[in-house]
C-alpha cells in the first residue's frame, strides 16, 4: 500500500548576495525530486539562483507558547542600542 | 482549560488580529479559526486544481503555438497555486491525503464556475478575461488576510494572476477584430461565461452565512454583493473596447450611484451547480479521480525508489 511522500520545506536564494529564504513546502519522494519540484513550483519566473531543500520533520520549531521565556528577556535590556547613549550635542559622526 | 480560560484567549487572539497582527501556524487559534481556515484553504486549493480542467481541455488544440504555450504556463500556474494553498493549508494539521479525499468524496467544495464545460476556442478567451478577472477581485484583498500562510500564498497567486486575466483578453480581442464568425464566437463565449462568473463571486449578502466572522478575521474585506458590482463596473468598460454585448438586457448606468445596475441573477442555478448538478461536475471529479488512481503507482514506485537509495547509502556508509 502507498506510503505518502514525506514533505519538504524550500528555501530560495533569490540573488546573489542574498539569503536564503523560506519560499513554502511541498511533497516529493526524496531529496532530488524536492529540489525538481521546489524549481517548477517556485522558480517558474526566475524567482531564483539557488535552492535548498529540508525535509519537515528535521525541523525543530521553538513553541510560540514559549515566546516569554525566551524573548522578553531582550526587552528590557535597552543598553543594547546605540540610542541609550547620551553623547554631547556637538559630537558628530557616532 | 477552564471556559473561562478559554474566552480570556479568544479576547486576546481578536484584540491580535484587530490589531493587524498575523497569525502563524503554531500560535493559539480557537478551534473555529482553524476549521473555518482549512474549509476556506482548501477550497480554494481544490478550486485552483479542478480549475486546470476546463482548460487543459484546449492545449493540444489551441491555434497557434503562441497561444500553446501561454495556455500550458497558465495551467501550470494554475496548478502552482493549488500546491501553495494545499502546503498553506497543511500548516493548521490536517494532511494532503485528507484534503485530496474530502476533494474526491465530494464532501469539500470547489469554485461552482469549473462545472461549466468549454466547448469552442473562444472559452479560454473568455475564461481568461472572466473567471481570472472576478478570481483577482476575490483574491487582491486576501493578501492582507490574518492567517500568515495564507496571506504569503496569496501575495504568490496574485502576482501570477495578472498574466493570465491579460492573455485570455488578448484571446477575445483577436478574435473580436477577425472574421465574423470569429467574432461570434467570442459574443457566444461571453454569453455562456457572463452569469456563472457573476454567481463565482459567491450568494448575495443575505445568503451568506459566514460574512461577519470572516470579515473579523480578514477572511473577506469586502462583501459578495460589493465585489460582484466592482466585477460588473470594471468589465463592462472591457467588453465596450471588444465591441461585445454583454447578455443582460437590464444592465444600465447609473449616474446617481455612479455604477451600473444589473438584471436578476438565477441562484437556482447557482445552487444546482454548487449541489453537483451542473453541466460537468461529473466529468470533473472522474478526470480529477482518475488522474490520482492511475498516478497511484507512479507515486509507489518514486517512494520505494527512494527508499531503496537511502538504504543503500546506509549499506555503504556501513
Ligand atoms: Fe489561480
Ligand atoms: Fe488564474
Amino acid at each position: 500500500m502507498s506510503k505518502n511522500w514525506p514533505l519538504w520545506e524550500i528555501f530560495v536564494r533569490s540573488k546573489n548576495g542574498l539569503e536564503h529564504r523560506h519560499f513554502g513546502s511541498l511533497h516529493a519522494a526524496d531529496a532530488e525530486m524536492a529540489l525538481e519540484n521546489a524549481r517548477d513550483v517556485y522558480t517558474r519566473r526566475s524567482e531564483g539562483v539557488s535552492i535548498w531543500v529540508v525535509e519537515s520533520v528535521n525541523i525543530t520549531a521553538s513553541n510560540p507558547e514559549h515566546n516569554g521565556e525566551l524573548f522578553e528577556p531582550a526587552h528590557d535590556k535597552v543598553y543594547r542600542h546605540p540610542t541609550f547613549y547620551e553623547l554631547p550635542d556637538e559630537v558628530k559622526h557616532m | 482549560m477552564s471556559n473561562e480560560q478559554i474566552k480570556n484567549l479568544e479576547e486576546i487572539f481578536e484584540a491580535r488580529i484587530a490589531r493587524d497582527e498575523k497569525i502563524e501556524p503554531k500560535d493559539w487559534m480557537p478551534e473555529k479559526y482553524r476549521k473555518t481556515h482549512i474549509r476556506q484553504m482548501s477550497q480554494h486549493a481544490h478550486s485552483e486544481i479542478v480549475g486546470m480542467l476546463p482548460e487543459g481541455n484546449w492545449i493540444s488544440r489551441a491555434p497557434s503555438l503562441r497561444r500553446k504555450a501561454a495556455l500550458l504556463a497558465k495551467v501550470q500556474d494554475e496548478a502552482g497555486h493549488g500546491l501553495y494553498l494545499y502546503s498553506a493549508c497543511e500548516t493548521l494539521g490536517i494532511s494532503r491525503d485528507e484534503l485530496y479525499e474530502q476533494l474526491h468524496s465530494g464532501k469539500a467544495k470547489y469554485s461552482s464556475i469549473f462545472n461549466y464545460p468549454t466547448v469552442t476556442w473562444a472559452d479560454m478567451g473568455a475564461i481568461g478575461w472572466l473567471v481570472d478577472g472576478a478570481a483577482i477581485i476575490n483574491q487582491v484583498p486576501l493578501c492582507n488576510t490574518s492567517f500568515g500562510p495564507y496571506a504569503r500564498a496569496m501575495v504568490r497567486v496574485c502576482k501570477e494572476e495578472s498574466f493570465h486575466q491579460r492573455q485570455g483578453f488578448e484571446i477575445m480581442h483577436k478574435l473580436c477584430n477577425g472574421t465574423p464568425e470569429q467574432k461570434d464566437m467570442a459574443q457566444d463565449a461571453l454569453n455562456r461565461w457572463w452569469w456563472p462568473s457573476l454567481m463565482m463571486l459567491g450568494p448575495t449578502d443575505a445568503e451568506s452565512i459566514h460574512t461577519e466572522q470572516s470579515m473579523k478575521w480578514k477572511l473577506k474585506r469586502k462583501s459578495n454583493d460589493e465585489l460582484r458590482q466592482q466585477f460588473i463596473d470594471q468589465t463592462v468598460p472591457q467588453a465596450d473596447v471588444l465591441g461585445l454585448t454583454i447578455p443582460d438586457k437590464d444592465l444600465k448606468w447609473n449616474e446617481e450611484k455612479g455604477s451600473y445596475d444589473f438584471g436578476e441573477i438565477d441562484w437556482d442555478e447557482f445552487w444546482q451547480v454548487v449541489k453537483g448538478h451542473g453541466p460537468s461536475n461529473k466529468k470533473r471529479m472522474k478526470a480529477r479521480v482518475g488522474a490520482w488512481e492511475e498516478g497511484a503507482w507512479v507515486r509507489d514506485a518514486a517512494m520505494a525508489h527512494a527508499e531503496k537509495k537511502e538504504a543503500n547509502k546506509l549499506k555503504k556508509a556501513i
